[in-house]
């Protein structure tokens, strides 16, 4: 009955009857502006299954950021409920929520996700350093599950591992950011733009390889992008504007 | 917290060409801070050491300084001598164990000449009660010979055996000589780093001698149209008192008493002299009156000291807080890992304690180095004798604070971070 009132309309197609557990993510009522007057996000609902990989389509100034920044928990929800993982963030303080984040969210960037002064594998192994949770599901240890990530993702060879991260190509260190967010096996995977700075020919390749390691770990994902061609790998597309009421307006600058 | 002072760590040896100028500042100003602290120490102690074993300084009456200065540092003039007779007196009261008399007024190639006793190499001592020891020779036997300090052999290149003669007054410019009266030099004092170095001692009877036949500070037989200022030059005015033959006054004498007790005992009665007014002091007492006053350019030097340890720390900011803008992304990245805004709070403070760390390291080190380097010129030289044997606790002290004065300079740039990173969450603007 409550998968009914929070699955949207369109959800029910690419859902194949997952193990009934926590919902991914859960939101309810969900309202920010970051002034008075001008919110940015008014998200009756939205809601995401565990494993479910869902493509969210939104050009810039559609509130895309601020909603990864408040499932992410690096943002404190204005008002409403932000389910994820069967946890409301927005009753955990600052701290909890960055802690929250360490132990089950892997985060993707647009590009420049890595650290230039550690080594490709020390900049996988980051988020076993910040979050014992994650350290502890890193099986049989960090160091050879971060080893093992790289491998599924084509980065084995030491010569690139051993490389300073700033000398690898853009799809070489997406694919290290990759193996990043899936060290520790995190429930919830958000990657924001990973493909865009991506030729045609490796972008299709890394999707491909996104997916699958989301799916081999178990992994929801939510990927956002304003590049519609590439919806057609998920489970579920979406529009923000179909899930965002807010009227659209440029970002902070 | 270890695995992130691992990465400050890692993140400064990115940056290290910077982080290295910021280390090399802060190195700089430490070595400062310790080489000042550590010769000032050296010179408060050397000033302490200047002398020992002398109960008691005897002048004319004057203040306690003057006589300090002009007894042991050989810095002004007596203003009036000391008779003969008084100092007789003294020397053969029971309680007394010794005394050393002291005549000055004339120099040598502008070092004082003091006349003095065999007494003297027998009892004087400075330090830890350290004697006197002779480098070469001998103490002086009869009147025609001299025994010249340290560095006096060393500047003039004497030897024992070279002939030197007095002039009369002081000042390398004192035109009136004593050239009738050349001097042997028997012996040349081990370097003791006190005024001793700088001193030619001669025998009390030589003094008297060659004074004989002087008035008033000008020579009776000679014709004084050769030397038109010898009556009325402001310098010859203490000499010439100073300077009377030996039975009838010198300038000051040492005593040393049998019993500490009777110390005070002899100082009061001294001081209270019917005979003629004279001073006593304690040379102790005395030095730490004195150092009071030398002590404040002393002072001077730390603060001075400390602004520069400020200056350093203030490039070490500047190098921090320009780092912080590109490296927003840096602490973006961190908190999409997990760091809270603390971590980067913390990561930016260790970052600021570790160049610290380093600079106060390498700083330390080197100001010990340079110092152990430096010490024997300074000994012999200067006559400041430091501890080199490597840092000790003071330093650790001071490396402590210039550490702890770090993490509260860091805490601007940490708190900025923490700001930022509080304000940008995962979103990268650069």
């Amino acid at each position: 009955m409550i998968i009914q009132r929070l699955a949207p309309p369109d959800a029910a197609a690419g859902y194949h009857g997952a193990p009934m557990t926590e919902l991914a993510i859960d939101i309810e009522g969900l309202a920010f502006a970051w002034s008075e007057g001008r919110p940015v996000l008014d998200v009756p609902h939205f809601a995401m299954r565990p494993g479910e990989s869902v493509f969210l389509r939104g050009p810039s100034g559609s509130g895309k950021s601020t909603l990864l920044g408040i499932v992410s928990g690096v943002l404190a929800p204005g008002r409403g409920r932000i389910g994820v993982l069967g946890t409301d963030l927005g009753t955990l303080s600052g701290a909890r929520r960055d802690a929250y984040r360490a132990a089950h969210i892997g985060l993707v960037f647009q590009m420049f996700n890595l650290l230039p002064y550690l080594s490709v594998l020390d900049n996988v192994l980051l988020p076993a350093r910040f979050s014992t949770a994650r350290r502890a599901r890193a099986r049989p240890d960090p160091v050879s599950e971060s080893r093992r990530l790289l491998g599924e993702l084509g980065i084995a060879d030491s010569a690139i591992t051993g490389r300073p991260v700033t000398e690898l190509s853009i799809g070489q260190q997406q694919r290290v950011a990759v193996a990043r967010a899936l060290l520790g096996r995190p429930e919830l995977v958000i990657a924001d733009e990973p493909t865009s700075a991506l030729d045609s020919d490796t972008r299709d390749a890394f999707l491909r390889l996104l997916m699958s390691e989301c799916a081999a770990a178990g992994a929801a994902l939510l990927f956002v992008s304003h590049d519609t061609a590439l919806g057609a790998l998920f489970d579920r597309r979406l529009s923000i504007a179909e899930i965002n009421r807010a009227e659209p307006h440029r970002e902070l600058p | 917290m270890t695995p992130l002072v691992a990465l400050a760590a890692q993140s400064l040896w990115n940056r290290r060409g910077s982080a290295a100028l910021t280390v090399f500042a802060i190195a700089v100003s430490v070595t400062l801070l310790v080489g000042v602290e550590t010769i000032r120490g050296g010179t408060r102690e050397s000033f302490a050491r200047t002398i020992s074993g002398t109960d008691l300084i005897v002048g004319a009456r004057s203040g306690p300084i003057n006589l300090l200065l002009y007894s042991v540092f050989r810095v002004g003039d007596a203003t009036a001598n000391v008779s003969w007779q008084s100092y007789e007196l003294v020397s053969r009261h029971p309680d007394v164990a010794w005394t050393i008399p002291i005549s000055l007024g004339d120099s040598h190639r502008g070092y004082r000449v003091m006349g003095t006793s065999g007494e003297y190499f027998l009892h004087y001592r400075y330090g830890d009660r350290q004697a006197l020891a002779f480098s070469a020779g001998e103490p002086f036997k009869d009147a025609g010979d001299a025994v010249v300090g340290a560095d006096v052999a060393r500047e003039l290149g004497y030897a024992a055996g070279d002939e030197i003669t007095l002039a009369h007054g002081i000042g390398a410019g004192s035109f009136t000589g004593h050239d009738e009266y050349p001097f042997r030099i028997a012996g040349i004092l081990a370097p003791t780093g006190t005024p001793v170095d700088r001193t030619v001692h001669v025998g009390l009877d030589a003094l008297a001698e060659i004074h004989e036949d002087w008035q008033g500070g000008a020579r009776t037989q000679v014709d004084s149209s050769r030397h038109p200022h010898d009556g009325d030059a402001p310098e010859d005015a203490g000499a010439d008192t100073a300077t009377q033959p030996s039975p009838a006054g010198i300038t000051a004498f040492l005593v040393g008493m049998r019993s500490k007790d009777a110390v005070l005992q002899m100082q009061r009665a001294l001081n209270e002299f019917r005979g003629e007014p004279l001073t006593a002091i304690i040379p102790g007492v005395a030095l730490q009156q004195l150092w009071q006053i030398v002590g404040v350019a002393d002072g001077a030097l730390l603060v001075i000291a400390s602004f520069v340890v400020l200056a350093g720390l203030i490039g070490m900011l500047t190098a921090i807080l320009a780092s912080l803008r590109e490296r927003r992304r840096e602490m973006a990245i961190l908190r999409s890992v997990g760091a809270r805004p603390l971590h980067v709070f913390t990561l930016m403070l260790l970052e600021a304690a570790l160049l610290a760390l380093a600079g106060v390291l390498v700083g330390v080190v080197t100001a010990h180095a340079i110092l152990a380097g430096a010490a024997p010129v300074l000994a012999g030289r200067y006559g400041l004798f430091m501890a080199t044997d490597g840092p000790r606790v003071y330093d650790l002290l001071l490396a402590g604070a210039v550490v702890g004065a770090a993490l509260v300079t860091g805490l601007v740039p940490a708190w900025l971070a923490y700001r930022n990173s509080l304000a940008d969450g995962l979103t990268i603007r650069t």
